[in-house]
């Protein structure tokens, strides 16, 4: 697979507005939806309602992104979806909606809660947002991924929410005598000019409608916006800091009791035959035991007597399929399967420049580890996990149980965090298996050691580029990215297979990893003819995106090589990138760091600082960091920890068309930065005769506070759109890219390797047999 | 059965449990308080950080049979009623989760509580050596959040310490 783009095409992609530097071109906000018939107010949309996107005028031939990106590819699936969602007006003057895609962390229950109000007229707290659960007959319209949740969701809720407010309007001038013309609505209230008043609440039944009836409605104009755009506070943060916010190991399903799974020594091997299951049985607290397919499950009174009877199974186990390789040996594979990379033009006149990168397996782990609960009983199932995929997840489930869709039931639960982890379903499924197993209900929790050594990691790959220069210009750039495959099998395959066919400039039948690596990578420099490839290869791991998919690996390759053909050019990297970005979006965010970092200030040697840039989810960022890699830095002492050298300053501006919640786009970025830090420098799994050496967060170095930096600007860009990009994983590839930049400028070597301490294993492994370790006992001799 | 008896956020609690069963599983599983998460088990994640007898531990880490009688265990739950009522926020909260609020430090909010409990006692700590939190002692904290909320975590942590200073 390849895509290729020509030079010298600074023109507006697609993306309404993006990229305009006049007035912003608003599109048509005339609207169908509905009133439902019932008791009370309930107005829908459909879940496909999309603007109408300018056709694109194409002069020359931009990257593959820039006219149809993976963000489209996910609207566009939904579009086919006749179905419709539904925002409720209560009698007590609030109004609900049940979203169908999952809350992990990233702030989607704010940013929607904030459409709806905003259309609606209503103070934030009185609209409600929930988590859908399985509604398989929206289709594919029930995946939260790829960062497009408001990309997808914006224009439908909105409309559902006029048309709510348009009814309320109505009912409110038959009340109050008036039309609705001379009304006003305002916070719950409309208001006649004579003063009287009538609020929401009270309209909630007169408004309702006896039937369903189509209705045509006009959104709000931008301009006139009062919520969205204006930061605020997460919906869910009482909650979270009283400790009342419920994830699913703290759910209370009657009989659920805690079970645990306890997993073979080396990766995904299987369980042939358990050799004491009477000795565990007899075990204080323990209740259950049964073998599954992927272990042994135990179900106790409690988490630590479940994790005493894991301890003590003995099971006997066939080895799973990497057993004896180590991640030396999935390095050599990958190169073996590496393509020849195409001959560049100008042969003979052209000098090349360019690097050979290693990415290593990471883990998308976190702080809430794989969990569901599960109650498989009398031919009906009910699930309950945080899920991303939930009507995969039910028709996976239903198939195993060898039961109708209709009889398992899928409740979608906040989750903390996923990282990609919760784009799969491998816990619910898990858990359903056990509570058919065992008859009776089930709260599964994997040990964070399952966590950290089976869970998913995000795949090893290389990245190979190479530019091509005939004096000091740039003709072409080429980069090849082989990877351990990724592993895309939770429903966004079945969207690509819907939807393939459709695809513009011809890259209908690739494969979907390949189709994903195209619609999401971009080169937004004048490079001359740019080609990125992909090959994937080795199915033998449990993999899956980590934060984005390819582009923080991508990126950081590729800003390295620009830094090294800004040094070729014999400009400053940040005047280098200047001067090759096509794209005014980028540019912009460029400078903006520039100027708020202070690029170029005077440095300690051995202090230094980089800048990247990336472009995808219809926005744009750009990273500045400054990185100590002086020696009284980078061996600093923390107690069990990994140190090394520290990420001191990070400017990140984000432009991402139209920011429902600056705050919240804040918080996203703040958290990227952490990610990209992580990847550049401690954190990546170490795989050893078969097996994952990492067990925990004592073991795999994440970004900490003794790594994080002291001093952090997020810049959001003012809107250059009507419409919201993606966040949640925008924040990631270029502070990883600013990251390995600075450290090459500050060391004065371009690492080849990331993270760059990947080669020194500062913990000691724990034991594999058991599978998880025990709680420690001394608690009380660590109180500060 | 052995019977266990400590005070769980100012009220006599006893539940019968053998004494190995780490206190974690003891509030979780069997007396259904929440707050403190399951992060690890093993006193590295700190997502389980409550309060004994006002200082921070790891319930995680401490068999239930080792509390004494006396003992006040501090959960997130009971955070609140551990600070003067003047130093209450508008929410009737601690001031650290009133500045946390003001903050907007959580993201997914799963280590949060524990990243709360340990504020305070950082916090406490420091007043204790008549001094204010210092760079280093946010650097010390180990809590982990995979989130990344350590930038407004370290925000939160000194607009916390102002208030409780009242």
């Amino acid at each position: 697979m390849t895509k290729q783009e020509a030079t010298n095409s600074d023109v507006a992609p697609s993306t309404a507005g993006l990229d305009a530097s006049g007035p912003l071109h608003f599109g048509r906000r005339r609207f169908l939806g509905y009133v439902l018939g019932g008791a009370t107010l309930m107005a829908a949309a459909d879940l496909g309602l999309m603007p109408e996107r300018a056709a694109a005028a194409v002069p020359t031939l931009p990257s593959i992104p820039e006219l149809y990106d993976l963000n489209d590819l996910l609207t566009h699936a939904a579009a086919p979806t006749a179905n419709l969602i539904t925002i409720n007006i209560n009698e007590d003057g609030t109004a609900s909606f049940a979203l169908p895609r999952a809350e992990v962390g990233q702030g989607i229950t704010t940013s929607t809660a904030m459409i709806i109000a905003e259309e609606l007229d209503l103070p934030l707290e009185k609209v409600i947002v929930t988590l859908a659960p399985a509604r398989p007959e929206l289709l594919f319209n029930q995946l939260t991924g790829g960062s497009n949740t408001t990309i997808s969701t914006y224009t439908p809720i909105r409309v559902a929410a006029a048309i709510a407010r348009k009814q309320l309007l109505e009912a409110a001038a038959i009340l109050l005598g008036d039309t609705v013309g001379n009304l006003v609505a305002k916070a719950g209230v409309i208001e006649a000019p004579d003063g009287s008043s009538v609020s929401y609440g009270e309209l909630a039944t007169k408004a309702a409608s006896p039937t369903t009836e189509q209705v045509e409605v006009e959104l709000k104009e931008d301009k006139g916006f009062s919520i969205v755009g204006t930061p605020r506070n997460r919906v869910d943060a009482l909650a979270a800091v009283t400790g009342k916010k419920e994830f699913t190991t703290d759910l209370a399903i009657p009989d659920a009791l805690p079970t645990m799974v306890c997993r073979a020594p080396t990766l995904n091997g299987i369980p042939l035959a358990i050799e004491n299951k009477a000795e565990v049985l007899a075990l204080d607290g323990v209740r259950n035991v049964a073998l599954i397919d992927t272990g042994v499950a135990v179900r106790a009174d409690t988490f630590g007597q479940a994790i005493d009877g894991v301890r003590a199974l003995k099971v006997r186990w066939r080895d799973g399929p990497v057993a004896g390789d180590s991640d030396e040996d999935v390095l050599k594979g990958l190169r073996k399967a590496e393509l020849p990379l195409p001959t560049l033009p100008g042969k003979g006149l052209a000098r090349t420049v360019g690097g050979d990168f290693t990415f290593w397996f990471r883990s998308n782990s976190a702080m809430d580890t794989n969990s569901a609960i599960a109650d498989v009983r009398d031919g009906k199932a009910r699930i309950w996990s945080g899920l991303k995929s939930p009507i995969v997840a039910q028709q996976a489930i239903a198939r195993e149980l060898g039961l109708k869709d209709s009889d398992v039931e899928v409740n979608v639960v906040q989750s903390g965090g996923s990282f990609g982890r919760r784009l799969f379903y491998d816990a619910a499924l898990e858990a359903a298996k056990i509570s058919k197993a065992m008859g009776a209900p089930v709260k599964l929790m994997w040990h964070r050691a399952d966590d950290a050594r089976a869970g998913r990691a995000h795949p090893m790959a290389t990245s190979r580029v190479r530019a091509a220069l005939i004096g000091k210009e740039v003709v072409a750039l080429q980069q090849s990215h082989t990877s351990v495959e990724t592993d895309f099998r939770h429903g966004l395959g079945d969207i690509i297979s819907a939807t393939a066919a459709d695809l513009p400039a011809g890259v209908g039948n690739l494969g979907f990893a390949e189709t994903i690596f195209t619609l999401t990578q971009e080169v937004p420099y004048n490079f001359g003819l740019v080609t990125q490839t992909l090959l994937e290869t080795d199915q033998r791991f449990n993999t899956g995106s980590m934060r984005n998919i390819y582009s923080p690996d991508v990126r950081c390759a590729n800003e390295l090589v620009v830094d090294m053909l800004a040094k070729d050019a014999g400009l400053d990297p940040y005047e280098y990138r200047r001067k090759m970005l096509r794209l005014g979006v980028v540019r912009r965010v460029l400078d903006k760091v520039a100027e708020e970092g202070e690029w170029g200030r005077s440095l300690p040697s051995g202090v230094a600082q980089g800048i990247a840039i990336h472009k995808e989810y219809k926005g744009a960022s750009a990273c500045l960091v400054e990185i100590d890699t002086r020696p009284q830095t980078v061996n600093r002492k923390v107690r069990n920890a990994v140190t090394g050298p520290r990420v001191t300053r990070v400017t990140f501006a984000i432009d991402v068309g139209l920011p429902i919640n600056p705050r919240g786009l804040e918080a996203q970025m703040q958290g990227g930065i952490n990610d990209g830090i992580a990847l550049a420098l401690t954190s990546s799994l170490h795989l050893r005769d078969g097996h994952f050496m990492e067990g925990s967060w004592d073991n795999y170095f994440y970004t900490r506070q003794w790594n994080t930096p002291p001093e952090v600007n997020v810049i959001v860009m003012p809107p250059s759109s009507d419409q919201p990009g993606g966040a949640g994983e925008a924040g990631v590839a270029a502070s990883f890219a600013a990251v390995a930049c600075a450290y090459a400028r500050a060391t004065g070597t371009v690492p080849k390797e990331f993270p760059i301490n990947h080669g020194q294993i500062a913990f000691e492994e724990k034991p594999r047999v058991p599978p998880v370790p025990q709680s420690p006992t001394d608690g009380l001799s660590h109180t500060y | 059965m052995p019977r266990q008896s400590f005070i769980l956020n100012g009220e006599t609690v006893t539940v019968d449990v053998a004494d190995d069963v780490r206190l974690l599983w003891v509030l979780r599983d069997l007396l259904g308080v929440t707050g403190p998460k399951y992060g690890c088990g093993i006193n590295v994640c700190k997502a389980c950080t409550s309060h004994i007898n006002g200082k921070a531990f790891n319930p995680c880490a401490v068999p239930v049979g080792a509390l004494k009688k006396g003992d006040e265990v501090t959960t997130i739950e009971g955070l609140p009623d551990t600070a003067p009522q003047a130093q209450r926020g508008p929410n009737g909260l601690h001031p650290m989760q009133e500045a946390w609020l003001e903050r907007d430090v959580a993201q997914c909010g799963y280590c949060q509580p524990g990243q709360i409990m340990a504020a305070v006692a950082v916090v406490r700590r420091a007043q204790a050596e008549n001094r204010t939190v210092t760079d280093e002692d946010l650097d010390g904290i180990r809590n982990i959040c995979r989130c990344g909320t350590y930038t407004r975590i370290r925000e939160a942590l000194r607009e916390g310490e102002q208030a409780m200073r009242g």
